[in-house]
């Protein structure tokens, strides 16, 4: 999340992350997946700041968003599938 | 990265190859495409010096290759690229933000000869502080001239490396940083590119005769 929020700080300033809402709602080590709530009028600020992610904690990462979902109901679903 | 390219989503992907790589070579690379379940698209880019270069690495290239891109590191360059019709992507430098050449009498000779702008997002991804600043900046500029011209955009990842690639969404994502709107981020990566490739495609075409012409049968009757 910290590698999160430093992009998106980056990226639109201090301004522009407090508009995003973001949250972390959950985080799977195992299965290597986060599930984050944002405000829906952030999306695209957002896909953009989790694309530049390159690296966490100096290590090289890439970040892909794998479904997007007005409820955790719903996205949890998908996940499933 | 062919495999990945098609877990990420994609289903046409231009490779760049260098003009002294063997059919067999190519070939092998179509295969890996096919098995990917992707389109291979052959792709040249050149960095010509002077514009007399161009012309003879069009002439040259031009029937070889589906899609010709040209990096304009000077002006003179970039001028005769935008005004040639076999050239399809005009490409600038990132890093060297004065030799960003796509100005409006750019923009006017390119939206003539039908040739896009090139847009690599790798730079957006691995630049950090002012430099990536000033080239959201230029890229803002040269996004609003393209569109006032009706010069096609085109967003590609510009990437060598697995870890730097990005969904196709997210690339429009990105696109939104030099103020691109979703809907055109989203025609410059699907909509622009595939335009590009039929177009040349029908042109490589041995039955190509001109836009709208082509060989129906050949014979006596005929």
């Amino acid at each position: 999340m910290n590698a999160l929020w430093n992009t998106l700080l980056k990226l639109y300033g201090e301004y522009g992350a407090s508009k995003t809402g973001l949250t972390l709602i959950d985080y799977n080590v195992e299965k290597q997946f986060a599930i984050i709530r944002i405000v829906h009028t952030a999306i695209e600020n957002i896909r953009a700041a989790i694309a530049s992610i390159t690296e966490i904690a100096e290590k090289r990462v890439a970040i892909h968003v794998l479904h997007v979902s007005g409820t955790i109901k719903a996205l949890y679903k998908k996940l499933k599938q | 990265m062919i495999r990945k390219a098609a877990n990420l989503g994609y289903r046409l992907i231009a490779i760049p190859i260098h003009w002294t790589l063997t059919e067999d070579k190519v070939r092998w690379l179509q295969d890996l495409c096919r098995e990917s379940g992707i389109d291979f698209v052959s792709r040249i880019d050149l960095k010509p010096k002077t514009s007399r270069e161009l012309i003879t690495s069009l002439r040259k290239l031009r029937r070889r290759f589906e899609i010709i891109a040209v990096l304009c590191e000077t002006k003179q360059v970039a001028r005769q690229a935008a005004k040639d019709r076999r050239v399809d992507l005009l490409n600038f430098p990132s890093s060297h933000f004065r030799r960003r050449f796509f100005d409006k009498a750019e923009a006017e000779l390119a939206s003539d000869s039908l040739a896009a702008f090139e847009i690599d997002i790798k730079p957006l991804i691995t630049l950090k502080g002012a430099t990536r600043i000033r080239l959201m900046s230029n890229l803002r500029k040269e996004a609003m001239i393209a569109q006032k011209f009706h010069v096609p955009i085109i967003i590609s990842s510009g990437v060598s490396d697995e870890l730097l690639m990005r969904k196709p969404r997210e690339l429009a994502a990105l696109a939104s940083l030099f103020d691109l709107k979703e809907e055109l981020a989203i025609d410059s990566i699907s909509k622009n590119p595939l335009a590009l490739v039929k177009r040349n495609r029908e042109k490589l075409n041995p039955r190509f005769i001109a836009p709208g012409i082509r060989v129906i049968r050949r014979g006596k009757d005929c």
